[in-house]
Formats: structure tokens, C-alpha cells, sequence
């Protein structure tokens, strides 16, 4: 059924599972300059996916195209083998693709349950909610607390607390958290501890862990190597708007990643492997 | 199992008085301004102790009442980060389509007032237009329609005024009195205050309110929640100027008068109200409690710098430090780290 195994093959196995999330020949330009010349990708039930590349690789662009944010030219998208067409996030979103963007996305000046739920506020139930629609804030708050403890997210304990006053890592988390709590299918995030300290990289990184662990699969974008070898089940590595090759910590180092990604390798000839693209 | 160890940002020892204080207001937006209105009721009664007498707190409120009620509409636009000068060209348009159709072309009272509101509406419903759709600054739109306004009010009323004795008893009614104890007030201060109630409760009890907050605070993550942006936006003109045409007819009911010379220095004055009352001009940040006790500070000063028998123009002074005081505490509250 899977026609597009290829990539797989560098894992040393062949998928026959329906990806959860896919993309056929992806193409995007913007005038002269091409953003992606027909790249596809497969993410699996369970799996951390992570997308590296350098500058202008074009991994934005991919996940923009994923999340609804940008419709692509050329190429398909499917979600469980059914072929989607994303005009806008929020259709990404009712199809169950969360993606954590890397400005974050929260609203400093709102406590963590209205942000956690918010543009999909829960209102009273009864006449206060329909009448007067009230808003059900201590069910959004237990509900939010329940939620951020189940991913193990102790350290925030009062929802009512602005998310301005949270540490960057805890900020990173609430919004992973809001993604989850949303997100049936897949969360994308985007560079999620660019702007973070090594302990709390760690505290993302342990979150990403508890998703997969939730069967919940996620595609991460990064420049870090060495979380992205410490979280990943397989890497997508971008080039020049194409896929240089699909990879996974076990199969090729650190160094070897760096390489393809900068093209100072072709993916046959770094681990000597030839079943490359 | 997964637990992510780290120390909470609430109980630190090494927190200083000035930082404690700082997190109380940044939790709370209203405590800065209800102490300063006590406070200075306080100080007031000291000078002089007919301050506090309840016939002079009764005037203070219905002093308030126009002002307070525009402030409304302005503290909703502020928090989108948004500002409003129209507000009192706005308002007098409003009064004046009320007091004319009715005095002049015969409309029953309830339909002129309506009428009137439906003008305010229209109003908030340009700039609004302007301000999502065009893609103009507020401040530059309500600038320019602060003339426009005006300019309108002007030609339609021909610069006439029209005597609350010339109009149906219901557009003067918000100036007949009400007693409550020892305070006498007008049907205009509780029509305010139901104002602030109602609005107070849809910013923070419903889902609206929320978004209201969010465009303001961060518009790009509120795009990324799926909020509508530029429809909360015009909504939030639209709402401010029924407000406004509700102004109108309370300003009709306490002035007794409907004239295009009618509360002046409106459009100021509700900011004052509203950047006195804690409410950030940045967006996102207050409340309309806060602005009710801004309201009623300015009313204070004008009452107790006259009581005190201190020439009036202290009292502008005093306005002058409260505001800049104002912004520079929401400038420090806005700054709260853990």
C-alpha cells in the first residue's frame, strides 16, 4: 500500500503501517526562490519525527504547509491515508494537528487556563451558560491542573498564575501542554528550546518523551543535535528545499547528520549505507 | 514519575516588599486605584470634614456619571491596545440626533433614544471598520473622526440647543433623583452603574471578554487560537459605542440641555479615567473596576481641592501627576518577573 518506503529503508526496516501523518511531493515557492521542491514525509503512530536543516532549507515552509499556516503548490497531504486540504491553522487544527509555533503563541497577560483553553472557552451548563454565557473558569482550571499533572508538569501549580510570570521553560511547557490537550493526532513544534536554558531544554525535552509514551506522535524542529539525537525515533534531514534523506540516531552519528545536512555527504556514502534517496 | 523539579516562582525568601507588592498589583489591577480613592477621601475629610458629608459624596458620583460611563467604552477599546478620542464627539452626535428627532421631527421618546444609540453604534461601528479592515492606527482613525464628529454634530444641530423641557420625559429621565439613605443620586448614576456591571461581568465572565483580552495582550497568538481578530476588534467599537449613545442620554438627563458645547473635555477625560483606573494603554491589561475607581478619584480631586479652598487649577495639576504617576506604576507592575 505504502509506496513511499524508501526513506524508511535507512532505518533498516519497512513500514507497512499507515502514517498518521503524511506528505506526497510537497512544493512551495515564493517567486524565484523555491522553498520546497517536492519533498515528502511520513510520521508514524507513537514516533518523535524530527526535521533538521540549515537556514533556508526549507523545514519552516514544511511545517507551515502541515499546520495550514501556507498551502502548498504542489504535492498532497494526508492524515490517517485520507488526503486533507489545510486553507487556514484552524483547519489543521479540527483535524486534529496541534502545532506549537516558536514564538509560542500565548498570551502573557492571561493566566494559564485561559490560555490553555483559549478560542475554545467551555461555558456553565445550564441557563448561566446558554443565556448569560458564562464562562465555566473552575472547570477550565481543574480540568487545566489535571491536565498539566498527567503530563508531569508539577511546578505549576496555581492556574490562575499569568503565563508572564512563569520561567521560559514553563511557558514552553504550558504551550506543549495546550497542544496536547487539543492536538489528537500530531503536535508539531517548532524549535521549542531555542530560546531555553540547558535544565529547562530538558524539562521540554522529558515532555516530548511523555507524548510518544501517550502513543501521540510528534514532529520537532530543531538546530540542537544533541537533543534532537536524545528525543528522535528517525530524523527528516532538510537540504536546499529537499530531503537529503531520512535517518535515525542509530544509524549515523551526530557528525555524520551535520554532514548531510550541510551536503559535505551524500547519505549512501555516510554510514555506508546504499539505500539512500 | 516525569515530574519536571524545579522551584515554584511563589514563595521565594529573598522577595523584597517592594517585588511582594508588585506581584499584589499585577494579580490585582484594582487595588493601586482603590487606594488611592481612599486615600485621598481620606486626606480630603482631613482638610476638610464636609468632605465626607454624604450630600457632597452624592454630587461627586453624579459628576462622575458621564465621564464614568464613557470610560466604559474607552477602557474596552484600551484593552485591545487601541485608544479612542472620538468618545465625546461620539457621544454629543448621539445627543443630539436624540434631543432633535424628538424635539424637532416628533419622534416618540423610545425611538429617538434609540435612534440615538443606533448613531453611537455607528460611530463605534466606523472607526471599528476603519481600524480592522483598513488596517489604519486607532489613534490616527479616532483623531480623525474626533472632527468628523464634531464637524457632523455641528451641521445637524446648527449649533442649537435643545431644552430637556422641549423633549419627551424619557431622555431627561436618567436626571431625576433617586434616594438611597442618606445619598441622593440619579437614575443617570445607577444606569452607570448597571453599565459597569455589565460590562465588568462580559470581560471577565465570558468567552467574548476573553478574547478581548487576548487581541489586546497578543494579537498574533490570538490569531494562532483561532480567535477572529478583526471581528472581536469591530465588536469591541461597535459595543463601545452603544455605550456612548447611552452616555448621551445621561449626559441629556444631567445637564439638562442638549448642546453641541456639552462636556467638553470628554474625550480626555475618559482616559484619564481609564489610565488612572490601572488599565494598561499597551492592551490587555485591567479592568472596568479599576475604571470606575479612576472615575471617582477625578471626581474626588475636583471635590476635595475645591473643599480644601485651593484654587481650581490644582485640581487640573493634580489630574496631570495622577496620570503620569499612573502609567509609570503600570510601566513597573508590567515588568513582574519571577
Amino acid at each position: 500500500m505504502n509506496m513511499e518506503t524508501g526513506a524508511d529503508t535507512a532505518a533498516g526496516r519497512l513500514e507497512t503501517r499507515t502514517p498518521t501523518l503524511e506528505a506526497r511531493d510537497l512544493v512551495k515557492t515564493f517567486g524565484h526562490v523555491v522553498g520546497l521542491a517536492g519533498v515528502s514525509l511520513q510520521l508514524y503512530p507513537g514516533e518523535v519525527l524530527a526535521i533538521i536543516g540549515d537556514n533556508g532549507a526549507g523545514k519552516s515552509t514544511l511545517i507551515k504547509c502541515l499546520s495550514g499556516a501556507l498551502a502548498p503548490d504542489a504535492g498532497e497531504i494526508l492524515v490517517d491515508g485520507t488526503r486533507v486540504d489545510f486553507k487556514s491553522p484552524v483547519d489543521a487544527r479540527r483535524a486534529g494537528i496541534e502545532t506549537v509555533f516558536q514564538n509560542l503563541a500565548v498570551a502573557p497577560a492571561l493566566d494559564i487556563a485561559s490560555n490553555l483553553y483559549l478560542g475554545r472557552e467551555v461555558r456553565r451548563k445550564g441557563m448561566l451558560g446558554k443565556i448569560l454565557r458564562t464562562l465555566d473558569a473552575r472547570g477550565m482550571r481543574n480540568d487545566a491542573r489535571d491536565h498539566l499533572q498527567a503530563l508531569g508538569i508539577a511546578t505549576v501549580q496555581d492556574m490562575s498564575q499569568k503565563v508572564e510570570t512563569l520561567s521560559g521553560g514553563q511557558r514552553q511547557a504550558v504551550a506543549v501542554a495546550r497542544a496536547a490537550r487539543f492536538g489528537s493526532k500530531v503536535i508539531i513544534l517548532d524549535e521549542p528550546t531555542a530560546a531555553l536554558g540547558v535544565r529547562e531544554s530538558g524539562q521540554v525535552l522529558q515532555l516530548v518523551k511523555e507524548l510518544r509514551s501517550r502513543q501521540l506522535p510528534v514532529i520537532l524542529i530543531s538546530h540542537n543535535m544533541p537533543q534532537v539525537f536524545e528525543v528522535a525515533d528517525r530524523i527528516h534531514i532538510q537540504r536546499l528545499g529537499r530531503c537529503a534523506g531520512v535517518i535515525t540516531p542509530q544509524s549515523h552519528s551526530m557528525e555524520e547528520a551535520v554532514a548531510i545536512m550541510t551536503g559535505a555527504t551524500q547519505i549512501g556514502e555516510a554510514a555506508g549505507d546504499s539505500s539512500g534517496q | 514519575m516525569t515530574a519536571i523539579t524545579q522551584p515554584t516562582g511563589e514563595v521565594r525568601p529573598d522577595v523584597t516588599p517592594a517585588a511582594r507588592l508588585q506581584h499584589t498589583l499585577h494579580r490585582h489591577p484594582a487595588l493601586g486605584p482603590a487606594s488611592v480613592l481612599v486615600a485621598s477621601c481620606l486626606v480630603f475629610t482631613l482638610i476638610n470634614s464636609r468632605f465626607i458629608n454624604p450630600v457632597n459624596l452624592s454630587l461627586i458620583i453624579q459628576q462622575v456619571a458621564v465621564v464614568g460611563s464613557l470610560a466604559i467604552g474607552q477602557t474596552m477599546i484600551i484593552l485591545t491596545a487601541g485608544i479612542d478620542l472620538s468618545v465625546g464627539a461620539a457621544m454629543i452626535l448621539a445627543q443630539m440626533v436624540m434631543a432633535q428627532t424628538a424635539a424637532n421631527n416628533h419622534v416618540p421618546g423610545i425611538l429617538a433614544l434609540l435612534l440615538g444609540v443606533a448613531v453611537g453604534a455607528l460611530t463605534g461601528f466606523i472607526n471599528g471598520f476603519l481600524v480592522t479592515r483598513i488596517k489604519l492606527p486607532p489613534f490616527i482613525v479616532t483623531l480623525g473622526t474626533l472632527s468628523i464628529y464634531t464637524s457632523i454634530g455641528l451641521r445637524y444641530s446648527n449649533g442649537a440647543s435643545v431644552y430637556s423641557t422641549s423633549m419627551p420625559s424619557l431622555l431627561s429621565w436618567t436626571g431625576n433623583f433617586v434616594n438611597i439613605g442618606p445619598f441622593q443620586l440619579t437614575t443617570g448614576v445607577l444606569l452607570m452603574l448597571a453599565l459597569f456591571a455589565i460590562s465588568g461581568y462580559s470581560l471577565s465572565r465570558t468567552g467574548w471578554g476573553r478574547h478581548v483580552y487576548a487581541v489586546g495582550d497578543d494579537p498574533e497568538a490570538a490569531r494562532l487560537s483561532g480567535i477572529k481578530t478583526g471581528r472581536v476588534l469591530l465588536s469591541v467599537y461597535i459595543v463601545a459605542g452603544v455605550i456612548f449613545g447611552i452616555a448621551a442620554w445621561i449626559l441629556i438627563g444631567r445637564v439638562g440641555v442638549a448642546s453641541t458645547n456639552n462636556a467638553i473635555n470628554a474625550n480626555l477625560d475618559s482616559i484619564t479615567a481609564v489610565v488612572i483606573g490601572g488599565t494598561s494603554l499597551f492592551g490587555g491589561r485591567g479592568a472596568v473596576l479599576g475604571t470606575l475607581f479612576g472615575a471617582l478619584i477625578v471626581g474626588v480631586y475636583q471635590s476635595g481641592i475645591a473643599l480644601a479652598g485651593v484654587q481650581s487649577l490644582y485640581q487640573v495639576l493634580a489630574e496631570g501627576i495622577l496620570v503620569i504617576v499612573a502609567v509609570a506604576l503600570d510601566q513597573w507592575i508590567r515588568k513582574v518577573r519571577r
